[in-house]
């Protein structure tokens, strides 16, 4: 059977067609594309750049310790000693960049509760107390001093004790 | 002027060198990379992360101090970590009762009189999956484990799929509506590259949450890996998770 | 929020995907399914189904135009999508079905009813004017050549593409299959069985929706029905909805049989909350009644009459059935927590985004080009340019 041009030329036709549109998604990808895409792995070089920008809200207590050096040394003796000073007063990067900025003072007894009520699974070792039982509707900070809870100077602790560990 | 062997010599030197120059400039100039233009090298660190269950108090310090260092969104029930607890009554320990009243923010309500059974609780977070399975479905290339070992998303690439968090088997992911996005816990990401720790190792009261830095010879969770048993989270589906935890009950799901 | 019972982690407790990832294996599954009764024709010369031929392929075009259209309503930044095809992550198996899908509507579909229709299309534009000329010269990308010869390459040509093309339609809902099957975090669907139950369940489908479709035509029409074609079609879907029900029930049996750690958790919820949807609707409803309906028809003599409406009857219990089995792997998937041991439920809202209308209007949509293909490219014997002549020469 004699196969002549004509005859096929429907199909090269739309061979065309399929090599344009190919062209087209060739230069609508290297145009899309971000530039840094896939220089680490399978993803934007930019997104690690993009995730690291975000302002961190909390100094970290050694932040705390360049000017509060005072209230580390007397929380040294108690169980509070590692306690980071934001767990009770929330984030103070604002403060530590700029010391005219106010520092939330936690409530005397609803931010003691919050560790130190009895609930059913803290550890044994750890001190809970039932708010009513131990002091009724008083403040905890009327006995206890919140960088330096100790009801006495004579409780001693073990200098690397910490909250939690068993005794 | 016929070129001798010498002027080869001195030009193509000096060719050289400028290159050499050129090229170092020009990397640190077109660098919008990390590595170049600040003191943290990805290649010096693996992070995970270790939780002692003995030391947890429930007290949900960890889930507030997230939410506010990364704007995690209140409303609905999201969070990129979360405290659970666990209650097993001894009489049918195959059935544990776990609650989680808004992921832990607000600590835990009194329930189970004293000597009913076995309470405890479970922070939990992102795993950081070594061998990540969200990884491994996105279609786009949004999520990605970095060389540090931090799982991230890329938020401007991300296309709301969701495949991502049907993936995880964990449920530490979630579809963030303000921005149509995946996201989850980044390990504080942010923080680390800042020589910091995560916002919710800081703000733990107790220290039962502790980042590690496995990469590096003097942190102490290497000596603390050797002499407590870990274990992860669901190790059957074989993910590589980091967060290895301490007194991990087998009830825990 | 919605209501749980037990426990879910915080972030499981609303759904991912919602009703219109329901519908996409759906839709997908009746293409792959009238593909593959266009190839029987095709490939292995069972003449008997002709008269559906050229139905099955634009029923196919039809729905396949329609596919990527919940996914884009579903997507959170469906202007980004262009990135699945851009940079695949070749992991995924989401973003590789891009490519499938990619290559099965151009290579397979479009080129098959192309080929197929070419003749008809030449013809229609030596004998339209203006828009229509234009329209019709641009779908024959201005080829004017109907010789024999090149008619001849045409029908070879399609015949490798029909015989790609099965594999093809295999790969494109298989893989749909893949997408739920390879995600190990989640019991209810992690299974090797899962590509081959959806792509069976496929084919019921799209053999059902033919039937149907050239049954309710041809009565709008006011045509004959060719009875040895539907029958033989019926067959088929018969048989094929035996391997598809074996395969169903294999899973099941192994999953009661071996009782693994998700077994309880997943029982309770079929029980529960899947109970109208999967015993009810999939199983009662949707497999055995039909299988029941077209066993009679099979087993029994009838008159062609009874057959006809039984036929109808059937294909629609079966489309119910296998929408309702797409409902419950999709949403079923995601009413239990992976903790195994809490319930949530599923809110589906009206008017929004996700909702149970865009829900409704996708799955009209398919029809309204169905129609409009029907019109630019007619299925049965008479070619539009000649139904004008014998028109004109009649009036």
């Amino acid at each position: 059977m004699k196969r002549s041009f004509k005859d096929v030329e429907h199909l090269v036709r739309l061979a065309a067609c399929f090599l344009a549109a190919l062209l087209v998604f060739a230069i609508a990808r290297a145009a899309l594309v971000p530039k840094d895409f896939g220089r680490y792995g399978h993803y934007r070089a930019g997104a690690l750049m993009d995730v690291r920008s975000h302002p961190p809200k909390y100094a970290g207590r050694v932040r705390c310790a360049e000017c509060h050096e005072d209230v580390i040394q007397t929380a040294a003796p108690s169980r509070h000693k590692n306690v980071s000073c934001e767990a009770c007063h929330g984030p103070l990067l604002k403060h530590a960049d700029d010391p005219e900025v106010a520092v939330a003072k936690p409530d005397g007894r609803a931010g003691c509760m919050r560790c130190h009520s009895a609930r059913t699974g803290r550890p044994l070792s750890f001190l809970n107390i039932d708010a009513e039982e131990h002091s009724g509707t008083d403040p905890c900070s009327s006995c206890h001093k919140p960088h330096d809870p100790r009801p006495s100077e004579d409780d001693e602790v073990a200098a690397d004790e910490k909250p939690g560990d068993k005794k | 002027m016929t070129a001798t062997r010498r002027d080869f010599l001195v030009v193509g030197s000096r060719l050289l060198v400028m290159t050499a120059a050129t090229a170092a400039a020009l990397e640190h100039v077109l660098a919008e990379t990390p590595e170049a233009v600040s003191t943290y090298k990805t290649a010096e660190h693996w992070w995970a992360m270790i939780i002692d269950l003995d030391k947890c108090i429930g007290a949900g310090h960890c889930v507030r101090a997230c939410k506010e260092e990364n704007d995690v969104i209140d409303e609905p029930m999201f969070f990129r970590t979360w405290v659970e607890r666990y209650h097993i009554d001894m009489s049918d320990p195959d059935h544990p009762i776990v609650d989680s009243p808004n992921g832990g923010i607000d600590g835990f309500t009194e329930k189970y009189p004293e000597d009913s059974g076995k309470t405890f609780f479970v922070p939990k977070l992102c795993n950081h999956c070594k061998d990540s399975p969200c990884t491994q479905v996105c279609p786009v290339g949004a999520t990605f484990v970095t060389e540090d070992g931090v799982v991230l998303v890329d938020k401007e690439y991300c296309v709301g799929c969701r495949y991502c968090i049907q993936a995880c088997p964990y449920g530490c992911r979630y579809l963030d509506p303000r921005t149509q996005t995946a996201d989850k816990c980044t390990l504080c990401y942010h923080r680390l590259t800042r020589g910091m720790v995560p916002a919710c190792c800081e703000a733990c009261p107790t220290g039962a949450r502790q980042i590690a830095d496995l990469k590096n010879p003097k942190d102490p969770a290497h000596e603390y890996l050797r002499t407590h048993k870990m274990q992860i989270l669901k190790p059957q589906m074989a993910t590589g998770a980091k967060v290895f935890y301490n007194g991990l009950d087998g009830a825990v799901r | 929020m919605p209501h749980v019972d037990g426990f879910m982690y915080p972030n499981e407790i609303e759904l991912q995907w919602s009703v219109l990832i329901v519908l996409y294996p759906f839709i997908t599954g009746l293409v792959a399914g009238a593909f593959i009764l266009a190839s029987l024709e095709r490939v292995f010369n069972v003449q008997a189904v002709k008269p559906t031929y050229r139905l099955a392929l634009l029923t196919a075009l039809a729905f396949l135009l329609v596919a990527p259209l919940p996914l884009q309503l579903h997507l959170g930044h469906p202007e980004r999508s262009f990135e699945m095809l851009f940079t695949p992550h070749t992991t995924s198996a989401m973003a590789m079905f891009g490519f499938v899908y990619l290559w099965y509507l151009m290579v397979v579909l479009l080129l098959e009813i192309w080929l197929d229709y070419r003749k008809e299309l030449v013809l229609a534009a030596r004998a339209s004017r203006g828009l229509k000329r234009l329209l019709y010269r641009a779908i024959t990308l201005g080829s004017d050549n109907i010789s024999a010869a090149s008619l001849r390459i045409d029908d070879r040509v399609g015949r490798i593409v029909t015989i790609v093309g099965i594999p093809s339609a295999f790969l494109l809902h298989g893989y749909v299959g893949f997408i739920f099957g390879s995600i190990k975090a989640n019991p209810w669907w992690s299974t090797p069985l899962m590509p081959i139950v959806f792509l069976f369940s496929a084919i019921v489908s799209g053999i059902a929706a033919v039937l149907l479709l050239y049954i309710a035509i041809s009565r709008l029409r006011r045509a004959t029905i060719d009875l040895v074609c539907v029958d033989t079609v019926a067959r088929y879907l018969y048989y094929a909805f035996l391997v598809d029900f074996s395969l169903e029930m294999l899973d099941l049996v192994h999953r009661i049989y071996e009782a693994d750690e998700s077994f309880r958790a997943l029982d309770f919820m079929v029980k529960t909350r899947l109970f109208t949807s999967q015993i009810v609707l999939q199983i009662g409803l949707g497999t055995l009644m039909p299988l029941a309906i077209l066993a009679a028809t099979q087993l029994l003599r009838l008159a062609p009459a009874t057959r006809i409406r039984l036929y109808v009857i059937g294909s629609v219990l079966t489309l119910t059935g296998i929408l309702a089995m797409r409902w419950n792997v999709v949403i079923g998937g995601q009413l239990f927590s992976k903790s195994f041991l809490g319930y949530t439920t599923y809110k589906m809202s009206f008017a929004t985004r996700e909702g149970m209308l865009p829900a409704i209007l996708v799955m009209l949509l398919p029809l309204a080009i169905l129609a409009v293909l029907i019109k630019l490219l007619p299925p049965w014997e008479q070619p539009l340019a000649l139904a004008n002549q014998a028109d004109a020469e009649t009036s």
